[in-house]
């Protein structure tokens, strides 16, 4: 599933930091995770190491990276616009960016 | 009285400048030799290094613990029970100092690793070691000369991925199951804490066979990644958030290995309306148990991060509230008189941050609160933020979403079926509470709630003992009790014929 219209953009220091993420590890994709701890942020991931599925909504691309959410997640976050930003921090889990000190970020708007 | 900060010369309990891993018993760089650095989020400033590990480093620790579980799997329960109580007697010794040392690391107020996190930790390994000396196997009777034994077993190794809101109480909860059941672990501390996983280590390293228990550090991306997508463990933990649950539990059906996950939750808060039937001490109880959204900064799975309130009694009992609120004192995490302390990262603060700000876009009301803290002097640059109610609406993302800050969203209702309708609209289902003096409609509610663990009439208790896990999609399995066991075992059937003829088939 797609979502309707645009959903998600980025700032500029995202854009270029995704850049410089897809010529270190090659094809990416973005999963906005929920919960504890980490939660609540867009995940980077290599592309080969989540299974994207029926169960996820595709609210759109940023430099050529898919951005997916699980559709339940959605029906709670559909009325908002993203900016995925960048910010400093070390966490991250499997996001590829969070040996370089820094963490994609999710800023929101409502529609 | 205030703790000095560990990483001042004068300091009581002090941390070190740079930390190794813990591999086969053994304290050892990192393989790459590679560092990152650690900050303290009282402060916001770089306190130590520790080891960026990588692959290299899981392949050690996991072949380490292979080799132990040659012996240590055939243990008897008698020894592992007093390993764990060993453990627990030495962490008992060395309360102070782990307290001291997990606050200046995770931020969370001193009084609080000092009176709930660490001595959960004690009573969680002294639980531990008394429930493998009490459990049996089975025996059932098939038939006159046919029996069927049930022997619990060790998995083997297990991978164990902890995170940074209770560092050493949530390795507590996945090390002493573990252990006691019969396995080696090779655990990855969250990137945001962790040293004092090794300072616990420093501590137990001669009461744990070598290899036994392995601590690798590094980033998620780089050793959380190693360890989740290991060819050689037999069974992963993991608590966090939901897409690395997702990947980890995707990893583990390649493997065909057991997975427990506990992913968070957005547990909503019932204040009936009888909760002001008096003015009593309940009700003092009751407008504590929504307060306690501000504990440990609110950065818990099990945060009452939405109170449903009875709208007859909304008014006064939020008046009576807000004053509680705003009487927290948010400081210096390492004075015994402070209540809040700070969130554990950069990132967490950002976070937070960006929450209170679609809260007001999305038009909810902030009744207290609802900016990040200044603070001065050495705590200039570290990371507070004010205890924050807003009003809203359950439709609105700060009421779907774990903020993990001290952020409560409160909303009214009408009667117990719209509550119940609004406890239950949420992805997730791991705590909740019930406030009433009514026992009838505390049970009502407390079997309607879909969440793994209600507390009626009081919130945040975690005592060993009661099971502790999500529904939804909070997770898979039950920490914290007995039951965990079977999530650390394999059962081994036997099935024997004592009978002397043959069947008769063939």
């Amino acid at each position: 599933m797609t979502a309707d219209n645009k959903s998600v953009d980025a700032t500029q220091s995202a854009k270029d930091l995704i850049r410089e993420l897809k010529e270190e590890h090659g094809e990416l994709v973005f999963h906005q995770s929920g919960g504890c701890c980490d939660g609540s942020s867009p995940m980077c991931l290599k592309k080969d190491m989540i299974i994207i599925g029926p169960a996820d909504v595709k609210l759109g691309e940023i430099e050529g990276v898919e951005f997916y959410m699980h559709r339940q997640q959605y029906e709670y976050w559909k009325h908002t616009k993203l900016t995925v930003d960048v910010v400093k921090g070390n966490g991250g889990m499997f996001s590829v960016e969070g040996p370089r000190g820094v963490r994609f970020h999710i800023r929101s708007e409502p529609k | 009285m205030a703790f000095e900060f560990p990483n001042e010369e004068n300091a009581q309990y002090k941390i070190k400048d740079k930390y190794q891993n813990f591999i086969g018993g053994e304290w050892v760089d990192p393989v790459d030799g590679e560092y990152f650095d650690n900050e303290s989020p009282v402060i916001g400033q770089v306190v130590s290094q520790v080891p960026r590990s990588k692959q290299a480093d899981v392949d050690n620790a996991v072949k380490a613990a292979h080799e132990a579980q040659k012996s240590w799997g055939k243990t008897s329960p008698a020894e592992r029970s007093m390993v764990l109580l060993k453990i627990a007697d030495k962490v008992e010794e060395h309360l102070e100092e782990l307290a001291v040392l997990e606050t200046f690391e995770n931020g969370k107020a001193v009084r609080e690793t000092l009176n709930a996190d660490l001595p959960l930790v004690v009573d969680h390994y002294r639980y531990f070691a008394g429930v493998i000396r009490a459990q049996e196997g089975s025996i059932s009777q098939l038939d006159e000369d046919t029996v069927a034994y049930h022997f619990h077993e060790p998995l083997g190794v297990v991978g164990q991925i902890i995170p940074w809101n209770f560092p050493l109480l949530m390795a507590a909860w996945k090390i002493a199951p573990a252990l006691a059941a019969g396995n080696s672990i090779v655990l990855k501390p969250a990137e945001q804490t962790p040293t004092t996983i090794l300072h616990f280590a420093e501590l137990i390293q001669d009461i744990v066979p070598k290899g036994v228990l392995n601590i690798v550090n590094g980033f998620g991306a780089e050793a959380g990644q190693a360890l989740a997508t290991h060819q050689d463990i037999n069974k992963i933990a993991f608590t966090g958030e939901t897409t690395t649950g997702r990947i980890i539990m995707q990893n583990a059906s390649q493997n065909i290995i057991p997975v427990t996950l506990e992913l968070g939750g957005k547990s909503p808060n019932i204040f009936a309306k009888d909760v002001m039937d008096a003015d009593d001490g309940y009700l003092d109880k009751a407008i504590e148990g929504l307060v306690m959204f501000a504990l440990n900064q609110g950065e818990v799975c099990t945060c009452p991060s939405r109170a449903l309130i009875h709208e007859d009694i909304y008014d006064e009992f939020m008046e009576r509230v807000i004053k509680r609120v705003e009487e927290i004192k948010v400081g210096n995490p390492l004075d015994e008189n402070t209540m809040m302390g700070a969130q554990t990262s950069r990132e967490q603060k950002e976070k937070i941050t960006s929450y209170l700000d679609i809260g007001r876009k999305e038009g909810a009301e902030i009744l207290t609160g609802g900016n990040v803290k200044e603070m001065d002097g050495e705590l200039g640059e570290g990371y507070y933020i004010e205890p924050t109610i807003f009003k809203g609406n359950n439709k609105m993302r700060i009421f779907q979403e774990e903020i993990f800050g001290p952020v409560l969203a409160v909303a009214t209702y009408k009667d117990d079926e719209e509550a119940l309708e609004i406890a239950n609209d949420t992805m997730y289902g791991l705590g909740a509470g019930v406030w009433t003096r009514s026992q009838n409609r505390a049970y009502r509610f407390g079997r309607a709630i879909q969440a793994g663990r209600v507390w009626v009439n009081t919130y945040h208790d975690y005592p060993a003992h009661a099971a502790f896990g999500g529904y939804k999609m909070s997770g898979i399995g039950r920490e914290n009790h007995l039951m965990m066991l079977s999530h650390y075992q394999q059962t081994k059937n036997l099935l024997i014929s004592y009978g002397e003829s043959p069947k008769g088939f063939f």
